[in-house]
């Protein structure tokens, strides 16, 4: 299914290396921006990634500039038409209530979207560091951040969240990210842990350290992005597991609470009139679904530009 | 097709009729994303009763892929075509079940991993007793004795409980051992040897080859030896193919190979292997024979001899049409190259042929030795291990005494090797210099800065000066850098001016030899011989004065090995470098070392100047070293004497009392009781041989100069 995008790849990582004997290589020839260039050439050489960050930005477009254009906005009701269908006048129907769903589902894609990702890229973060300084340093370093980690997996994330909810309540709601984001790094630090100390022993990090270079740059500069192809494919399943993780808080009455509205609340709502009005339940799945995708896309394409070998190995 | 037919021959047929006849075996990867991959382009030979037939080449030059196409073991999607005959019947293209019936009865295989060649989960016995009953009606019980006999054949002691151990209860040459009986265990008329000793130390391959002959003495089978050493091959085979490029370029003889090769791929093999006989006369001695290039990717080839490319005789004939073998001097010597005759006809030697590289000297080496600065010195440096048990409380229940006390220093643009077997500790020991932090006990000291009171900032200066070549350059070349990035790392954390390191990235990358214009390239774009280099010139990125090489060639192939210790050398004379040169590699040390220590089991056994050491080794274990190591020479190989060492490394967390080598030592045994005693209660300590004057000791009390080589 995927040929036709791997052969395009391997043409233009082909064409890369055709580069390096004309003349015009040397003039990029040292320094990082070649590299950054060189990152961004392969991921526009790659058409599913590029597919995914075109769906990507289309979605945030819809989410974002969509209300604008619609007739109706998420708080309206319109009381002439309770639970019609699809029509000119309602694109994705409307509610029992007489609710506007292309509107609410706009609405509810703008916190999900920003939520997802946000708590995606909070969680990741957090795990690459906290995994890749545990590891490297060991000792109590190690202890100190495999007990937090520890203490964190076994305490019942979904019971603290609803229990301290409330007090945010009123509060912005990037405080719900974060308290998201602080249960979701912890199995992925502990792979990250366990990966960087074998990459330490590794010798090229032997050989940075024996030139001299910093722990911490050695971390940044030779462990994390030697881990960037876990991380990134742990940063787009977290988009989708905090999507979920909202959905499931927010059916339950935690998390984003009304009026405000997020994928996760109509998703909840819909589910059972799912045979019956389909309009209520396969807009938002449909616009989740398209989401999760384009971020793997993405996830995948950036993958491959930032791992140099990706392209042999699938060659073999 | 049974399995008499097979067999039949065996009793009844012509003795000098090739028990394996190979004729214009093709084989051929097919890879739906490009051009396929030739691995065997047509060879043929053939092997008789009693023989030993060499095979040589490079890695990727199909000499494995074509002795798996034998054995029916490559996978399904490989095409094979051609003729494979055992006594005369064709076998190739035989299904599973026929050939199964030829595996391990008729012809048998010897892996190069045998951890990986056994399972885990059976006894070595039991495994050898099933190769015993697949192929014959034996009784469990005849099965399992026979199992101990073989093993016992093979030079394992305590046979009988040896048994019963699991393959991970096994050294690596006892694994390779209890291999060998497997192929042994049902009188096979052919035993193929993959590679059988290159995963080995030296004096364990020493000792498995000799079980080689053993099993080929009491089963008169045909010995088919894949190797890529040539040192190998010249004691053992009787005749030899020289594989290149999926090709056989040379066969003959090997008393012609060696002697009279008449192919340049063979010569140039030949000169570029470091010879362990020949001393250096002084430093600036020759260089050894480099053949530029990298060999043809088999998915690509090019018409024409594959080999022209990198052939000094090269003419525009060569490139049009791939020469055949073609009959050279003696009978039965063939050779594929053009102008094999007029080689013939002139009598060059691979040293005519080959345009030498000039060797600077180094200026340092005109001044005597004690004169000159001393740039690094390690007294009485120690590293154990604890070893600890226990999951929640551990505790420390012994100690593996890597490093157990050695000494050595290294003086302005000196060479030191340290040689020893996997497990002596050398690596140990380098990292212990490398981490320049304070040693568990001991000193080191380097540039004349003691590590052991040096603060933060000294020991980051101090590691501009001291650099460090890794063995894998793969592994040690980040593989998300670009070359230019690599290169310039070390620059950008010493503080080199930005601006200027763009142009010390391309310095450097000539300095090496390689293209300045490769700078965005990949590590993976590069063959393995120039990833070493990208790795050397980062090592000099910052004008070091000592450089640390960890068996920097060890993972090359001899033909690129050769132009990397060239290099090596070079830089050397041209930037006025000091080497500490760690390698299990006897002859690349004495090619291009000044001194040499001997490490055994966490000590220093010998030290010395190389000739001192290679010409007249004092130390029974040197002794032993250098006799097991093969050389390129079929004449000499005959002729030595080798000194056999009785069993394997003994676990440095639990070292012998007294002299540690003693165990293994074959002075030991022919010492009078009373001279016993000595060896086992008193650890012999380093002592000049002829007085403070010459540069030679030896850590045994009963040290006596002979010579091996």
């Amino acid at each position: 299914m995927t040929m036709p995008g791997e052969q395009l790849e391997e043409e233009v990582g082909r064409d890369e290396l055709g580069t390096g004997t004309t003349g015009e290589s040397p003039v990029r020839a040292a320094g990082g921006s070649s590299r950054l260039s060189l990152v961004l050439r392969r991921f526009r050489g790659s058409p599913q990634s590029l597919v995914g960050l075109v769906l990507l930005l289309g979605l945030f477009l819809l989410a974002f500039v969509g209300p604008y254009l619609a007739p109706y906005s998420y708080l309206d009701k319109d009381f002439t038409a309770f639970l019609e269908p699809p029509s000119p006048q309602h694109w994705f129907g409307t509610t029992p209530v007489g609710q506007d769903v292309f509107a609410i589902t706009l609405r509810g894609m703008q916190k999900s979207l920003v939520v997802g990702l946000l708590v995606a890229l909070i969680s990741t973060t957090v795990a690459g560091i906290v995994g890749a300084f545990a590891g490297y340093f060991l000792g109590w370093t190690d202890r100190g951040l495999m007990w937090l980690a520890d203490l964190l997996l076994v305490l019942p994330a979904f019971l603290i969240i609803a229990i301290v909810s409330p007090l945010f309540r009123g509060n912005t709601w990037l405080l719900f990210v974060v308290l998201l984001a602080a249960f979701l790094w912890m199995v992925t630090a502990k792979i990250v842990r366990g990966m960087t100390i074998s990459l330490k022993e590794r010798e090229y990090v032997q050989a940075a350290r024996f030139m001299g270079v910093s722990a911490p740059k050695i971390i940044f500069r030779h462990i994390l992005p030697n881990l960037s192809s876990l991380l990134i494919v742990d940063a787009t399943i977290n988009v989708s597991a905090a999507i979920l993780a909202e959905t499931a808080l927010s059916y339950f009455g935690f998390g984003v609470q009304p009026p405000d509205i997020s994928l996760g609340t109509l998703i909840s709502q819909g589910q059972t009139s799912a045979v019956t009005y389909p309009w209520l339940f396969f807009f938002a799945v449909g616009l989740l679904i398209i989401t999760v995708l384009a971020v793997n896309l993405v996830g995948d394409g950036l993958r491959d530009a930032l791992d140099p070998r990706a392209r042999s190995r699938r060659a073999n | 097709m049974t399995q008499q037919t097979v067999a039949a021959p065996r009793s009844g047929g012509d003795p000098s009729a090739p028990v394996l006849e190979v004729t214009d075996l093709h084989v051929t990867f097919p890879n739906d994303r490009g051009p396929d991959v030739k691995a065997v382009r047509g060879i043929g030979y053939a092997v008789r009763r009693g023989e030993v037939l060499g095979i040589v080449g490079e890695s990727g030059s199909g000499k494995s892929v074509s002795s798996l196409a034998v054995m029916g073991l490559l996978p399904e999607s490989a095409e094979t075509t051609g003729s494979v005959r055992l006594y005369g019947e064709e076998i190739l293209g035989l299904g599973d079940r026929e050939l199964s019936k030829i595996r391990g009865k008729t012809v048998s295989m010897v892996f190069q991993d045998p951890l990986s060649a056994l399972t885990p989960v059976y006894t070595i016995g039991d495994q050898i007793a099933e190769a015993v009953r697949i192929h014959t009606d034996a009784s469990k019980e005849r099965a399992a004795a026979r199992a101990v006999e073989l093993l016992d054949l093979v030079g394992i002691p305590y046979a009988a409980q040896r048994a019963k151990a699991f393959p991970h209860e096994f050294s690596g040459g006892m694994r390779q051992r209890a291999m060998i009986a497997m192929a042994i265990a049902n009188d096979p008329d052919l035993i193929i040897c993959d590679e059988p000793t290159t995963a080995l130390d030296v004096t364990i391959q020493a000792q498995v080859l000799e079980v080689l002959k053993t099993a080929q003495r009491e089963t008169g089978a045909a010995i088919v030896m894949i190797t890529h050493d040539m040192g190998v091959v010249a004691g053992f085979a009787d005749r030899v193919m020289v594989m290149y490029a999926g090709r056989a370029v040379e066969v003959g003889q090997v008393d012609d190979i060696y002697y009279r090769p008449r192919m340049p791929y063979t010569m140039g093999l030949l000169g570029s292997i470091p010879r362990l006989d020949e001393g250096a006369e002084g430093p600036g001695h020759t260089a050894l024979v480099p053949i530029e290039g990298t060999p043809p990717s088999l998915s690509a080839l090019q018409p024409g001899c594959p080999f022209a490319p990198r052939c000094p005789l090269a003419i525009d004939a060569c490139r049009a049409e791939e020469p055949a073998a073609e009959p050279v001097g003696r009978t039965g010597h063939l050779s594929a190259c053009i102008r094999s005759g007029e080689i013939e006809e002139h009598g060059w030697s691979p040293q005519d042929v080959y345009p030498l590289p000039a060797i600077p000297e180094a200026p340092a080496a005109h001044v005597p030795r004690e004169q000159r600065e001393t740039v690094l010195q390690v007294e009485g440096l120690i590293k154990h291990h604890p070893l600890m048990k226990g999951a929640v409380f551990k505790r420390r229940i012994g100690s593996v005494y890597a490093v157990d006390g050695i000494d050595l220093d290294i003086r302005e643009g000196e060479t030191l090797g340290l040689v020893g077997e996997s497990g002596c500790g050398k690596t140990t020991t380098l990292m212990e210099i490398l981490e320049l932090s304070r040693p568990q006990r001991g000193k080191v000291v380097v540039l004349g800065k003691d590590t052991a009171t040096m603060t933060q900032r000294d020991r980051t200066s101090l590691r501009r000066d001291l650099q460090v070549v890794f063995q894998d350059p793969m592994a040690a070349l980040d593989p998300r850098f670009t070359v230019a990035d690599i290169l310039s790392e070390p620059l950008r954390t010493h503080g080199y001016p930005a601006g200027a390191v763009h142009d010390r990235v391309r310095e450097l990358l000539e300095l090496v030899g390689l293209e300045p214009g490769h700078a965005a390239r990949y590590p993976q774009d590069f063959s393995g011989g120039q990833r070493q280099r990208i790795g050397i010139a980062r090592a000099l990125a910052l004008q070091p004065r000592l450089i640390v090489l960890d068996e920097p060639v060890s993972a090359l192939d001899v033909s690129i090995q050769a132009g990397v210790i060239n290099l090596l050398d070079e830089l050397r004379g041209r930037l006025s470098l000091s080497y500490l040169f760690v390698a299990h590699d006897l002859s690349v040390v004495r090619h291009i070392a000044d001194r040499v220590a001997v490490m055994y089991l966490g000590r220093i056994a010998e030290i010395g100047t190389v000739d001192a050491v290679y010409g007249a080794p004092s130390h029974p274990y040197t002794q032993a070293l250098l006799s097991a190591i093969p050389l390129p020479d079929p004449h000499k190989e005959r002729e030595r004497r080798r000194i056999i060492l009785r069993g394997d490394l003994p676990s440095p967390a639990d070292p012998p009392s007294g002299c540690r080598f003693r165990t293994r030592c074959q002075k030991f045994l022919i010492l009078n009781e009373e001279e016993q005693k000595e060896c086992v209660q008193r650890e012999p300590q380093i002592l000049p041989l002829r007085g403070p004057a010459e540069d030679h000791g030896a850590a045994c009390h009963y040290a006596e100069r002979v010579e091996v080589i």
